[in-house]
């Protein structure tokens, strides 16, 4: 299989065998044509990247206008079209592909000693089809936006003017994307892995990129399928949502959490993932439980199919229902556990060194905590009927979406920066950088919980002035969270003006990705690399394989 | 302890907010130990085996059986035990008793309306007796809204075409806040309610004649609690800039120019008939968005509104 796919790209520069992949072609067209996994890997990285911007500009814009208790900068349309825009784009746009399209697609390949993904030109497919979503929800934008929030829910979403039809065909779009993504991951880990490499020897990244592209490829027909049933009720009037039309709202509720929910694990088991490369690396250390953890992603996947109820404690559904639903949202908690604890007795008797990937990691496992804590409560019926709604919700899934993907993302963009560029960038500079997020996303996030907890409710432009000092010290909060990232985005840029200066493995791991050059070449590697052992065999000395 | 419950809670209005807030900072106590666990052996493990020489090699711990199998059951054990305090509670809270006092609620954009069983209609003022139960019947007249009372730890959807029911037994007399915690567009916000919880004395004495102050005030004052109580200032500004619809600055007098090209000279009789039936005459540039609020002002009520506009000049 290995032999069969090699792009045509490849074979075709048979001369161009020792030159990496960033100079194996110039120009826009060699990269607008390109069906390199790492060219397109990088492509959707400066397109997700410039999401993040976006979704970002528009979170500091909600976090000014709640400085106040009635307006601030923008009116009440304007503010409820600002938060469905920050939700939808980081959402869709940004965290769903962030870690799978964009990193995994650059190291999935090379982590398993393959030169490419099973299906090189459906991967160029994808990242166009995601452009044309992303398009599609740009025009949405700016032709009269979107004041639904996030969730569509109906039948506000089918009553409300602006471009809800365009929006939600936008992430129509982007669903196809997303699945065809997945079907390519799970053919390129059942077919690709290099010679010698069974499904315990890969690395832990791949086990939770499989589990995360299960759930893409099952679970996101069901969001198409809803959005176009929405489309056909707001564009033809034929009625399955609206009760005016005769149709049920919570029914759209069900539907879209069937998607949604499962969604949450597309966004947080990639981030475990990289947790998971980035702790044995700095530790230098055989990770603790490897196939505790790679289960633990696959049982998370499929418990995520059955808890959407979860998020529909309100709704009106049936008490045995909600039963029901509760009882199995308290599985999650157990794999969650699992993982923590052994990434966390990883370090033990390792050799521990604090670089910006690492850093980020151990932010990870401080800030998934709170996440997974507090996910506790929620799960508790009682409490939810309380909480449900409200900014404690909000916070919740900042710290599991915010504080642990993209924390996990940024973890992982530093620590194969030097894998995909061939630069290093400024280690100090990334520590501050570091420490300032994580100031101010828990200054953003923490005071959000107790405004939720003390009754205030979410999506709200105005609000009682007893809850101000607590939304004040999320908006200052805030600004020492943008402060880092512009000083992340300043480092990163400067290293990629330096001269290519990274060594082929900068951390000295042990995972495939590594034992070829800084940038890699085009087809990855010069010969079929031979796998003698684990990727976390940090008791051997590096390059003897088990049987040596 | 009790000081940092009410910090994080706030006021309760029922013994149903006692049990939920017992439950509550349960969970928060096995957080903040939980919690202390993992950053103490992060921290420790960290700081303890951090990198001191480079290119060691470190010993294989691949995994240790009673290790795992302690971390999997005992947040198993602890979890299933939540579960089913926090099941039990909300069932009990769920089932509203036979003598439960109901009072039915429309939601709509962006105003709650309430209806007693003896006819006496409201909006944006709950009244209820305390230590009685309460069952409420809601059900929304266009998108989905949600009734939350945060003092007395309740909150339900509310649904068009369906009617769902929110059930307490108010303890603590005085003003509670109502929110609409679903989103549902531009005043969603806005979209409160007052729920006052009375001794049975004033609530009986309050469905008989309505709000007291009303016997007593201006009928200017009067018509400022009904602006700002009934959903008025949701649509209606009063300082002259345009909303969902016309602002009352300047209203009283001025010659208003309809979608159907008609025009009227604003008097009493075309602001009663605005609110009774809003439907009748649109004034151009605006949406027939405006609800009826037929039989839901008192007369003492529908006079102040009049006059209250009459003051803004």
């Amino acid at each position: 299989m290995a032999d069969i796919i090699t792009s045509p790209h490849i074979s075709g520069h048979a001369d161009h065998h020792d030159v990496d992949y960033l100079h194996d072609g110039k120009g826009l067209k060699s990269w607008l044509t390109t069906v390199d996994h790492k060219r397109i890997g990088i492509m959707y990285l400066w397109a997700i990247l410039f999401m993040f911007f976006l979704g970002g500009v528009f979170a500091m814009m909600i976090r000014l206008e709640l400085l106040t208790p009635k307006q601030t900068i923008m009116s009440a349309e304007t503010y409820n079209k600002v938060f469905t825009l920050h939700g939808a784009i980081m959402v869709f746009l940004f965290i769903i592909p962030s870690v799978p399209a964009a990193l995994a697609n650059f190291v999935l390949p090379l982590m398993l000693g393959a030169k490419d993904v099973a299906f090189p030109k459906l991967n160029l497919f994808s990242w166009y089809i995601y452009m044309v979503g992303a398009l599609i929800a740009i025009t949405a934008m700016v032709t009269g936006g979107v004041d639904t929030g996030w969730t569509f829910y109906t039948p506000y979403s089918t009553t409300t003017d602006g471009s809800v039809a365009l929006m939600t065909f936008a992430v129509f779009v982007l669903g196809f994307s997303s699945i065809l993504t997945g079907v390519n991951f799970v053919a390129t880990i059942h077919k690709l892995r290099a010679p010698g490499m069974g499904w315990f020897d890969m690395p832990l990244f791949c086990w939770g990129i499989y589990a995360t592209a299960l759930i893409q490829v099952l679970a996101t027909p069901v969001l198409a399928i809803t959005l176009l049933l929405l489309l056909m009720e707001r564009t033809f009037g034929i009625g399955i949502f609206d009760p005016k039309l005769g149709g049920d709202p919570v029914l759209f509720q069900h539907f879209f959490w069937f998607y949604s929910h499962p969604a949450v694990y597309i966004m947080i088991l990639p981030g475990m993932a990289i947790i998971s490369e980035i702790i044995p690396t700095f530790s230098q250390k055989t990770i603790f439980g490897y196939r505790a953890i790679a289960f633990s992603s696959v049982a998370i996947a499929l418990v995520s199919f059955i808890v959407w109820g979860h998020h529909m404690f309100t709704s009106g559904q049936s008490q045995l229902a909600s039963a029901i639903f509760s009882f199995i949202t308290f599985f999650v908690a157990v794999p969650s556990a699992i993982k923590t604890f052994n990434w966390i007795v990883t370090m033990y008797k390792g050799s521990v060194a604090f670089n910006a990937p690492m850093l980020y990691a151990l932010s990870f496992l401080l800030l998934f905590g709170i996440g997974g804590l507090t996910g506790i409560f929620l799960g508790a019926v009682s409490v939810d009927i309380h909480l449900h709604d409200t900014y404690f919700v909000v916070a919740h899934f900042h710290y599991v979406m915010m504080g642990s993907t993209v924390i996990a993302f940024l973890g992982g963009l530093h620590y194969w920066w030097p894998k995909m560029f061939g630069r290093m960038y400024s280690e100090s500079a990334a520590r501050v950088a570091c420490a300032l997020v994580f100031i101010g996303f828990n200054a953003t996030f923490l005071p959000q919980f107790v405004l939720g907890s003390r009754g205030m409710p979410r999506r709200y432009y105005n609000y009682l002035p007893e809850f101000q000092f607590l939304h004040q010290a999320s908006t200052v909060g805030s600004w020492i969270l943008g402060l880092g990232f512009l000083i992340m985005a300043g480092y990163l840029f400067a290293s990629l003006r330096k001269k290519m200066d990274a060594p082929a493995n900068p951390w000295h791991s042990r995972t495939l990705e590594w034992q070829t050059s800084s940038p890699p070449i085009t087809h990855n590697f010069h010969e079929v690399p031979s796998v003698g052992g684990g990727p976390y065999d940090y008791y051997r000395p590096m390059g003897q394989g088990r049987n040596d | 302890m009790d000081s940092i419950r009410h910090w994080m809670l706030g006021p309760q209005g029922s013994a149903y907010a006692n049990d939920v807030d017992v439950l509550y900072m349960f969970l928060v106590w096995l957080s903040v130990f939980f919690f202390a666990l993992i950053v103490f052996l992060t921290v420790y493990l960290a700081w303890k085996y951090r990198r001191r020489k480079e290119g060691v090699l470190t010993p294989n711990i691949a995994h240790n059986l009673t290790l795992e199998l302690l971390w999997s059951i005992v947040p198993l054990i602890i979890v299933m035990g939540i579960f089913f305090w926090g099941f039990n509670d909300y069932v009990r809270a769920s089932v509203a008793p036979n003598d439960a006092i109901e009072i039915h609620v429309t939601g709509k954009k962006w105003l709650w309306a309430f209806e007693y069983a003896d006819g006496t209609r409201t909006i944006g003022n709950l009244h209820v007796p305390v230590n009685r139960p309460v069952k409420l019947i809601l059900t929304s007249e266009d998108v989905l809204h949600d009734f939350y009372i945060p003092s007395m730890r309740q909150k339900t959807d509310v649904i068009p075409g369906r009617f769902v029911d929110l059930t307490f037994t108010p303890t603590v007399p005085g003003r509670h806040q109502v929110f609409c915690a679903e989103y549902c567009g531009k005043s969603h916000s806005d979209m409160m309610a007052n729920l006052f919880v009375d001794s049975p004395e004033v609530y009986e004495k309050w469905l008989l004649e309505g709000d007291p102050e009303l016997q007593t005030m201006a009928p200017v004052e009067v018509g400022k609690l009904v602006y700002e109580n009934k959903g008025c200032n949701s649509c209606h500004s009063i300082d002259g800039s345009k909303n969902t619809g016309p602002s009352f600055k300047g209203l009283y007098g001025r010659l208003e120019k309809f979608t159907d090209g008609s025009t009227v000279t604003v008097d009493d009789n075309y602001i009663a008939e605005s609110i009774n039936n809003p439907q009748a005459r649109i004034v151009a540039g605006y949406e027939p968005v405006m609800p009826t609020f037929q039989g839901l002002l008192r007369i003492p009520e529908m006079r102040g509104i009049i006059a209250y506009i009459k003051e803004l000049k």
